[in-house]
């Protein structure tokens, strides 16, 4: 974990209210895809933390949906310098993905799963990715897992693109050894369901600090309670309680 | 001793700048940020008899000027924090620590101060009668003298160690419950505890927090903790620990001069790690400025 001061190179609209922010600072503290950011915004009182979609030896690039004062501001800077806390939460591990992980992303979801695919694709693997959205003008990011090289499938909920229907419809189809996702809590429980292998979850909160102190995030496990900011984002799926 | 020092119920403190409980945990975290040993001392998260998981979330919800939290005195309870977290602080932090204990009846606030007190690691016992996030069949005991008189009396024939009563702001007379504490042997009290608050999300109309209230915080209430602390000191004889929306050296200074000894500096210390350090490294700058020699002798000193 580590502060420090970032300096915005470019910002811009993926969607009509996505945006892909590429900032410029020190990334060392940054060791697993999956990590967040939690930013500090001017006139806001609390960080805002967004997953890492990808980084360079001195970038990180983040990509958010405008949903709240916060990430409104965010979308509004086109330069300046931001402080920067790097290095939160777990992230996703990849010893037991196996030879065919399955990425499943949802809306804001898909993001970090970018620099997961990186990875996996780094260390061999075979990568295929479902990518779920509303309708088509939603749909982002589709190009880059394809360039990665990944077997990319997209869904829509309206049918507008890609698929029709959610992600576990794509899911239906496909031969995995392992899986990880992130995206809505709805979409996780149906992948939940759906899966037939061990997986990852990657799960978001309402949080105070961002880094362990106030037990903002706190939830219970089968292992016991954890800190989504700190234990999490990413839980394996056997220690998931849904109840909560 | 040094120009920063102070004295809290007997104990020598560095400086007065002390984390406040429920922000800064068992000191970990903020441990590999910076040396948490240059501290005055931290006051660690709420501990009771049994563990407690605390509210559902969402617990936080962000306000202009600070943040409600809602966690509900989420601890591993006694047995764990003696047999787990103090060893592991120890580690990390070689000075007396602040023990912060909540309880929801006068038993339990007992046992767990008890138990504490044969720790070697801790210096004060700072019971807290004011969290406004758990219910025990409606009682406070912080909300009445009475409730307050109860739980400090009791605990203070049971133990050795400085006792320090935290207090809520959410009461018509806060100086008539320090007074009772006082009268029930209290060392010291620590205030202001949040401020209890709601908000609402406009999109789904209900309340943001799951548990609907919570305890508001932040540099919003720190005039109002000024002119409570202000008020305490006037009415009692035993040191006043101020606290509530702390963010700066001349807060500090502010604070002291309405009366308090030492300081907590809480919800800061979430946003910015380092917040109790940069306000410990400022404070002799800040001393310069308002021709201060030593920081104990403007404790109360407002004119």
């Amino acid at each position: 974990m580590k502060t420090g001061i970032f300096r915005i190179i470019s910002n811009l609209p993926l969607t009509e209210n996505v945006y892909k922010m590429v900032l410029y600072g020190d990334v060392s503290h940054i060791t697993a895809p999956g990590q967040f950011i939690n930013i500090k915004i001017d006139g806001l009182y609390l960080r805002r933390p967004i997953s890492v979609h990808d980084m360079t030896e001195d970038t990180v690039t983040i990509i958010y949906k405008v949903v709240g004062e916060g990430t409104e501001r965010l979308s509004r800077m086109q330069k300046g310098e931001l402080d920067i806390m790097t290095g939160l939460g777990n992230g996703y591990v990849t010893e037991d993905s196996g030879e065919k992980p399955l990425l499943i992303g949802g809306g804001v979801g898909v993001p970090p799963l970018y620099m997961l695919a990186k990875q996996l694709i780094r260390e061999g693997k075979e990568v295929t990715v479902i990518l779920g959205f509303n309708k088509e003008s939603e749909v982002f990011c589709e190009k880059d897992f394809v360039s990665l090289g990944c077997n990319v499938y997209v869904t829509t909920a309206d049918g507008s693109y890609g698929i029709k229907g959610f992600v576990t419809e794509a899911m239906k189809d496909v031969d995995y050894t392992c899986f990880y996702t992130c995206g809505p809590e709805p979409m996780l429980k149906a992948v939940y369901k759906a899966s037939r292998t061990h997986g990852y979850f990657s799960f978001e909160e309402r949080m105070g600090c961002g880094f362990g102190a106030c037990m903002g995030c706190s939830c219970k496990t089968i292992t016991g309670y954890k800190r989504i900011c700190k234990e999490g984002p990413v839980m394996k799926k056997e220690e998931i309680l849904w109840e909560n | 001793m040094g120009k920063l020092s102070v004295n809290l119920c007997g104990i020598d403190l560095d400086n007065p700048v002390i984390p406040a409980s429920g922000t800064f945990g068992f000191g970990y975290e903020f441990a590999q940020y910076y040396d948490i040993n240059m501290l005055g001392t931290f006051s660690f998260k709420g501990t009771t008899l049994e563990p407690r998981f605390g509210n559902p979330t969402p617990r936080i919800a962000e306000c202009k000027a600070g943040l409600i939290n809602a966690v509900g005195l989420q601890n591993p309870g006694i047995d764990k924090v003696i047999s787990e977290e103090l060893p592991k602080l120890k580690k990390v932090f070689n000075k007396p620590v602040m023990a912060n204990v909540g309880g929801f009846s006068v038993s339990d606030y007992v046992t767990v101060c008890k138990r504490l007190d044969n720790e070697e690691q801790v210096g004060w016992l700072e019971v807290n009668i004011s969290c406004p996030n758990v219910h025990a069949g409606g009682v406070n005991f912080g909300s009445d003298p009475k409730g307050a008189y109860e739980v400090i009396s009791a605990v203070k024939k049971e133990v050795s160690k400085p006792v320090i009563a935290k207090l809520t702001p959410n009461v018509t007379d806060i100086a008539s419950i320090a007074k009772a504490c006082e009268d029930a042997g209290a060392d010291g009290v620590s205030l202001i505890n949040t401020l209890l608050g709601m908000r609402i999300n406009l999109r789904n109309r209900k309340p943001i927090i799951a548990n609907t209230m919570g305890g508001y915080s932040g540099p919003a209430l720190f005039p109002v903790a000024v002119r409570m602390v202000y008020q305490v000191a006037k009415a009692v004889n035993i040191p006043v620990i101020g606290l509530g929306g702390i963010e700066t050296a001349e807060d500090v200074l502010e604070m002291m001069m309405a009366g308090a000894t030492a300081v907590e500096v809480g919800s800061a210390n979430l946003v910015d790690p380092c917040a109790c350090k940069n306000i410990i490294e400022n404070l002799p700058k800040a001393m310069e400025k308002y021709g201060i020699e030593n920081l104990k002798d403007i404790i109360g000193g407002v004119k």
